[in-house]
């Protein structure tokens, strides 16, 4: 499974319904750092096919859910358990750290 | 499994380094959170010879597509530590511990820290290093930018084009930018500089809310309501976890010599990371070559092989 893209028209089924771990990069195009990360996460998606949701989100495109979790600075990565944030990134993030913590929650 | 190098950081330094390595058929691993280092944030690159201009991040894509090329296998991860083993080296990560003949280390500069009460606990509510990366999610707010280099004063003038008021806080009321952009930030309206002033508190509380500043010469405190904090105070290497591997400058630069040598054997350093003066994406890649031959000529005297340099002569 590749990565999904999160939008404001998905995030609720995609993101916070269902049973498995979800991890969303709030990212955005202006962003070097943002850059940098979207293949490690283009990676963990593909690592994790299957036992977690990994994606992105552009907070350009998305405002209103990088507001309503108050992203604040990018990337910012939040991981999600039953609707629940469980943790929160802030800052370029290895793969094997995020994986690790992935892990945690299944 | 044992490799020939592993090289710790994936910028300029560290992807050239990987090249060269690559090319002696090294077994090469590299260690490096993402690939790119700080150049990926360049708006523009005017100075790597051969090519007028050209993007950061574009540029950065062709070191790592061309150390791609050559078959670099990467470890997106953190080093935590460095050890001697039985028969050579040990790098450890969070998860995994990998041995090697031979370290390269080539992580760059991280953004430096003020050090302030609130500092940390409000990193992405409202404390940001990167102007460029989050000024946006700061359009018509109130915002502070501390520094007085020319970091800061680029910041500050990017900043006034989207936020209603920004506040240049600085130690010292003697700037060390140039002349140029300090002019150009004088001039603008939006941009209020308070020099003199040391930032001793970020207040809030679920997000930035305030800074706390203590005039220098008065001792005078006042607060500032501010809705985001940009520290551009510099950067340095986060080389903490090498303490007592290999020696380093008080400001935790790693001391190589010519050949890019560190003080213990087999571990080697380039680029930002080390002591050397100048901070270029033309020179930390140069430093990446050199490091990369001087850890191919101490594996080839361990191994007993003859180390045949490119320049002819065979040297013992």
């Amino acid at each position: 499974m590749s990565e999904i893209i999160f939008t404001e028209g998905n995030f609720e089924a995609e993101a916070l319904k269902g049973d498995m771990p979800v991890l969303v990069d709030f990212y955005a195009d202006w962003c070097g750092p943002c850059k940098m990360q979207g293949p490690i996460i283009e990676e963990l998606a593909k690592d994790m096919a299957g036992k977690s949701k990994v994606g992105k989100l552009n907070i350009d495109q998305n405002s209103a859910i990088a507001e309503k979790f108050g992203v604040m600075s990018i990337p910012t990565i939040i991981l999600f358990k039953n609707g629940e944030v469980k943790k929160t990134f802030v800052g370029l993030q290895g793969k094997d750290g995020l994986k690790a913590e992935l892990e945690k929650l299944m | 499994m044992k490799y020939d190098v592993i090289i710790i950081g994936g910028g300029p330094a560290g992807l050239t380094t990987a090249i060269y390595c690559l090319r002696r058929e090294l077994k090469v691993l590299m260690i490096a959170k993402a690939l790119g280092g700080q150049a990926v944030i360049a708006h523009e690159i005017q100075n790597w010879p051969g090519i007028e201009t050209i993007g950061g991040f574009e540029l950065m894509q062709h070191f790592e597509q061309h150390a791609k090329s050559w078959g670099l296998e990467i470890k997106s991860s953190e080093a935590i530590a460095v050890e001697k083993s039985e028969t050579g080296l040990t790098v450890r990560t969070n998860s995994d511990s990998y041995e090697t003949e031979s370290i390269i280390l080539s992580f760059g500069l991280t953004p430096r820290d003020l050090g302030v009460p609130g500092e940390k606990e409000f990193i992405g509510r409202g404390v940001s290093y990167c102007a460029t990366c989050d000024g946006p999610l700061f359009k018509d707010k109130t915002v502070a930018v501390i520094g007085g280099g020319n970091s800061a004063l680029e910041a500050a003038e990017y900043l006034s084009r989207l936020a209603k008021k920004v506040y240049l806080v600085s130690n010292s009321c003697k700037s060390d930018a140039d002349e140029a952009t300090v002019k150009e930030v004088a001039k603008m309206k939006e941009v209020e500089a308070l020099c003199g002033y040391l930032t001793t508190e970020i207040a809030g509380d679920n997000k930035v809310t305030g800074i706390k500043l203590k005039d220098a010469d008065t001792a005078e405190v006042k607060e500032l309501a501010i809705d985001g904090v940009f520290i551009e105070i510099g950067f340095m290497p986060k080389s903490g976890w090498l303490k007592g591997a290999v020696d380093m400058t008080d400001r935790g630069e790693i001391k190589t010599d010519r050949l890019c040598q560190t003080s213990a054997p087999g571990i080697f350093a380039a680029g930002d990371c080390t002591d050397l003066g100048y901070k270029q994406v033309v020179i930390a890649a140069g430093e990446g070559a050199k490091a990369a031959l001087s850890a191919y000529k101490f594996i080839a005297a361990k191994r007993g092989l003859a180390y045949r340099p490119d320049y002819g002569e065979k040297i013992k």
